[in-house]
C-alpha cells in the first residue's frame, strides 16, 4: 500500500477548482443518458461551481481518428473549434466528458508544444475554415478528475455509503479506468497508468474496498474498430470476458469506469456472453452491475437511481441499491419524465433482469 | 614508508583490493567505508558466478589481504566533499571529518536498480515478487519460500529489469545479470529439484569464460526454460499466485503464465556517492558513472589529477572485472605518485 502511495503521489496534476467549460460526449447521452446531468447538477447544485454546456460543441473525432478515418490535421482543427467556443464563454479550463475525448486534446496540446508549427497550422486551418481564433486552455481535467478532487467535500453531503447495510461491510467495487485516461500520457492523469488513483480514491474515501485482480489493467474491449467493425466484435467480446472472468473469484459488488466506452461494453457484453454461452459472473444469474462515476456518486448522494439513468443498463442496479439501503421506488423505474410509463424492455434469455 | 597518503573511497572489493596492492607497497591508506562493515554489495551473496565461489570465503580472503598495518579503515563513514588543494585531495565527511591525502581513488561502487521505478512489475505491492537482491539474501538463509511460506512449484526469473530500458532511462546493458540470473536459477533448481524455472529475456549475453558453459548446463541438467521476451506485467491473482503478461517472441505468440514468485534480475546504477563525487569534480558521465581519461586511453586515471577511478563506480562490472580494474588502478596510483616525488 505505501508503494501504491508512493506511486500515486507521483502522478498528480493541476485540476482547476472553478469555472469550467463542460465538452459533453458523443455517446454517452445515448449509453447512460443520465451521467451527464448527474455531473452538472453535482457541479452546480452540490459544489456551487460554474460549468458551462454549451449547446454548440461537437465532436473531438476522436472514435473516427482511431478508427483511422478522420486525419490528425482535422482532428487538431476541429479541437481548435472547440477551444474557441470555450474562449467564447469566457473560460480557461476545459473538461471533456469522454476519455477519448480526454486523450484526444492531450495528444493535440502535446503535439502543438513539441511542434509549435502544427499549433500555427492549425490556427490557420481553423481561420479559413470558421474565421474562428483561439486560444488553447489553461487547464484540461477529465470530470472523475474533479469528482476525486472535491471527494472529501462530496462525502459531507452523502447520504449513503459503499457499505453493504446488512454486513455492515464496504461494498467491493472493481474500478477500471479507460485506456486514453492514463495509458497515453501519465503523468496527465490522477495516480498514473498501472495504479490509477482517480477512481479507487473516490471508492476508498465513500467507504467501499477496492478490487484488484490480475487483468484489472486490460481494455475493455471496446478498441474502436475492435467494435466498429462487425467482423472484429469477437475480438472485443473475448478481451472483456478475460476481465469478468478473471475478476469473478472476488465477488464484486459492482464495476466502476470513467470512460463511456468501458462502461457500454462491460455492461452490454455481458448480456452478450450470457445469450451466447449462457456464462454470467455472479452467483444469481445477473451480472456484475457496472455504474459510471457520476451515477456512483449521484446515488450516494441521495439522487433518484431513475432520474440518473440506473434503469438504463443492461445488467440491473437494483442490487447495489440493496445493498447499500438506497431508498428507491421500483414502479417508478420506467416512468418518463413526463409521469407515463414508458413499457418495460424485453428480457433476455439468460442474464437475469 | 613512501610518506605519501592515499584515500580511498569505498571498502567494496575495488577499494579492499587496490588498498592491499598499495599498501603492500608500502604506501599509506585510508578506506573510507560508508557501511559497518566492508565488503560491498559480496556481503549479500551467496555464491558467485561462474564456479558457485563460496561469496563469504572470497569476501573474508578480501578483507585478510586488506588487514594490513599500512591500512586504516573508517567505516561508518559518508563523505560529502572530495575537492582538490593544490596536490593534496581533502575530504570531508558528514560529522565534518577532514582527511587530506596525495590521491584519492573512487571506488564507491554501484546501486541496485530500484525495481519500484518498474511499476508494471509490482514490487513492493504484490507478494512473492522479489529481487535478485532478495532471492540472494533467501539463499543465503537457505531456503526460498513464498510469503505463504510453501516451496514455490514454479518460479519466473525476469531480466534486464532496469536495464536496456529506456522507460527507465539505462539504454545500457548491466552486464552481469544474464550469468547472475542463471547462477540463481541453477541455485533454486538443486534446492527444488522438481519444480519449474522459467527465465524472462532480451538475450543471454553470455560473454564471460564459462559463461556459455553454465547456461547449457542450466538447460540441460536442471531443466531451466528460456523465453525470448519481456514481461509486461505481473499482478496478483486470487489464489496468491502471481500471473505474468509476455510475448514468447521467438514463437511470435502472446504468453500467459501464472508462477508462485517472480524474480527480478535487477540491474546496476551508479551509486548516489559516485554521482556527488563525480559530480563535484567534473567527472560525472554517462548514467551517473564516473567517467575516466576513456577506455582505450587511460581507464582509471581522470581529467583532475590525483584522483582515480575503480570498479563499478565506472560502469557495469563482474566480480572479476573489478578486481582486476583495482589491480591496475593501484598501478597507476604509484605511476602518479611517483611522477609527483
Amino acid at each position: 500500500m505505501e508503494i501504491k502511495k508512493q506511486y500515486w503521489n507521483e502522478y498528480q496534476k493541476e485540476i482547476a477548482q472553478d469555472d469550467y467549460f463542460y465538452e459533453r460526449s458523443c455517446i454517452r447521452q445515448t449509453f447512460f443518458p443520465g451521467s451527464e446531468a448527474t455531473f452538472l447538477n453535482i457541479l452546480r447544485d452540490e459544489l456551487g461551481k460554474k460549468i458551462v454546456d454549451d449547446p454548440k460543441i461537437h465532436t473531438c473525432t476522436g472514435i473516427g481518428y482511431h478508427s483511422d478515418i478522420v486525419p490528425f490535421d482535422t482532428t487538431m482543427t476541429i479541437c481548435a473549434r472547440l477551444f474557441s467556443l470555450m474562449n467564447g464563454a469566457g473560460l480557461k479550463n476545459y473538461v471533456p466528458s469522454c476519455v477519448t475525448s480526454f486523450g484526444i486534446f492531450n495528444e493535440v496540446l502535446d503535439t502543438w508544444k513539441h511542434y509549435p508549427e502544427e499549433l500555427e497550422k492549425t490556427r490557420v486551418n481553423l481561420r479559413k475554415a470558421t474565421g474562428r481564433e483561439f486560444e488553447v486552455p489553461d487547464n484540461i481535467a477529465h470530470p472523475s478528475d474533479i469528482i476525486y478532487n472535491f471527494r472529501k467535500q462530496l462525502k459531507l453531503k452523502m447520504k449513503y455509503q459503499l457499505v453493504n447495510r446488512k454486513t455492515g461491510k464496504p461494498l467491493k467495487v472493481v474500478e477500471h479506468i479507460g485506456c486514453h485516461y492514463s495509458k497515453i500520457f501519465a503523468e496527465k492523469s490522477i495516480g498514473g497508468a498501472e495504479f490509477p488513483h482517480v477512481l479507487a480514491g473516490m471508492i476508498e474515501e465513500w467507504g467501499g474496498e477496492v478490487v484488484d485482480y490480475p487483468e484489472r489493467r486490460h481494455c475493455c474491449g471496446f478498441g474502436f474498430r475492435n467494435y466498429l467493425v462487425m467482423a472484429n466484435r469477437g475480438y472485443s467480446v473475448a478481451n472483456s470476458k478475460k476481465k469478468f472472468e478473471s475478476m469473478k473469484p472476488y465477488k464484486p459488488d459492482f464495476i466502476l469506469t470513467n470512460c463511456p466506452g468501458c462502461a457500454m461494453f462491460m455492461d452490454r457484453w455481458q448480456y452478450t456472453i450470457a445469450e451466447m454461452e449462457g456464462t454470467t459472473y455472479d452467483e444469481n444469474g445477473k451480472g456484475i452491475p457496472v455504474l459510471t462515476y457520476e451515477e456512483m456518486t449521484g446515488m450516494l448522494l441521495g439522487y433518484n437511481p431513475w432520474d440518473i439513468g440506473m434503469q438504463v443498463h443492461q445488467v440491473q442496479t437494483e442490487s447495489i441499491l440493496d445493498k447499500i439501503g438506497i431508498d428507491y421506488n421500483p414502479q417508478d423505474k420506467y416512468v418518463g419524465v413526463s409521469g407515463m410509463f414508458l413499457g418495460e424492455p424485453e428480457k433476455p434469455t439468460n442474464l437475469v433482469v | 614508508m613512501s610518506g605519501k597518503k592515499i584515500i580511498i573511497i569505498g571498502g567494496g572489493p575495488a577499494g579492499l583490493e587496490a588498498a592491499s596492492h598499495l599498501a603492500r607497497q608500502n604506501y599509506q591508506v585510508t578506506i573510507l567505508e560508508k557501511e559497518s562493515e566492508t565488503g560491498g554489495h559480496i556481503k549479500n551473496d551467496m555464491t558467485l558466478f561462474p564456479d558457485f565461489a563460496d561469496a563469504q570465503e572470497v569476501r573474508k580472503g578480501l578483507s585478510d589481504r586488506a588487514n594490513h598495518p599500512n591500512i586504516e579503515l573508517k567505516t561508518g563513514i559518508c563523505i560529502n566533499e572530495l575537492v582538490q588543494e593544490g596536490n593534496q585531495w581533502r575530504i570531508k565527511s558528514d560529522n565534518n571529518e577532514a582527511i587530506t591525502g596525495d590521491a584519492v581513488l573512487l571506488a564507491t561502487g554501484f546501486e541496485p536498480f530500484d525495481a519500484r521505478r518498474k511499476e508494471e512489475l509490482g514490487y513492493g505491492i504484490y507478494n512473492n515478487i522479489i529481487t535478485s537482491v532478495d532471492f540472494e539474501t533467501k539463499l543465503k538463509e537457505g531456503k526460498i519460500l513464498t510469503t505463504e511460506g510453501n516451496i514455490p512449484q514454479r518460479i519466473a526469473f525476469l531480466n534486464c529489469v532496469g536495464s536496456r530500458d529506456e522507460k527507465t532511462g539505462n539504454n545500457y546493458c548491466s552486464r552481469v545479470c544474464c550469468v547472475n540470473g542463471v547462477k540463481l536459477a541453477i541455485s533454486f533448481k538443486e534446492l527444488y529439484p522438481a519444480a519449474e524455472a522459467y527465465f524472462f529475456y532480451i538475450d543471454m549475453r553470455m560473454n564471460g569464460q564459462q559463461y556459455e558453459e553454465l547456461y547449457r548446463t542450466s538447460q540441460e541438467k536442471y531443466g531451466v526454460t528460456y523465453i525470448r521476451g519481456r514481461i509486461s506485467e505481473a499482478a496478483a491473482t486470487f489464489d496468491h499466485k502471481i500471473q505474468l503478461k509476455s510475448e514468447d517472441t521467438l514463437a511470435g505468440l502472446p504468453l500467459k503464465l501464472t508462477v508462485d514468485m517472480l524474480v527480478l534480475l535487477v540491474g546496476i546504477e551508479s551509486s548516489k556517492s559516485t554521482r556527488l563525487l563525480a559530480g563535484q569534480n567534473n567527472i560525472r558521465g554517462n548514467y551517473g558513472f564516473a567517467e575516466s581519461l576513456g577506455v582505450n586511453r587511460n581507464d582509471y586515471q581522470t581529467t583532475k589529477e590525483g584522483l582515480f577511478l575503480a570498479g563499478t563506480c565506472k560502469r557495469p562490472l563482474s566480480f572479476q572485472e573489478t578486481i582486476a580494474d583495482a589491480g591496475a588502478a593501484a598501478i597507476q596510483i604509484m605511476d602518479y605518485l611517483e611522477k609527483v616525488k
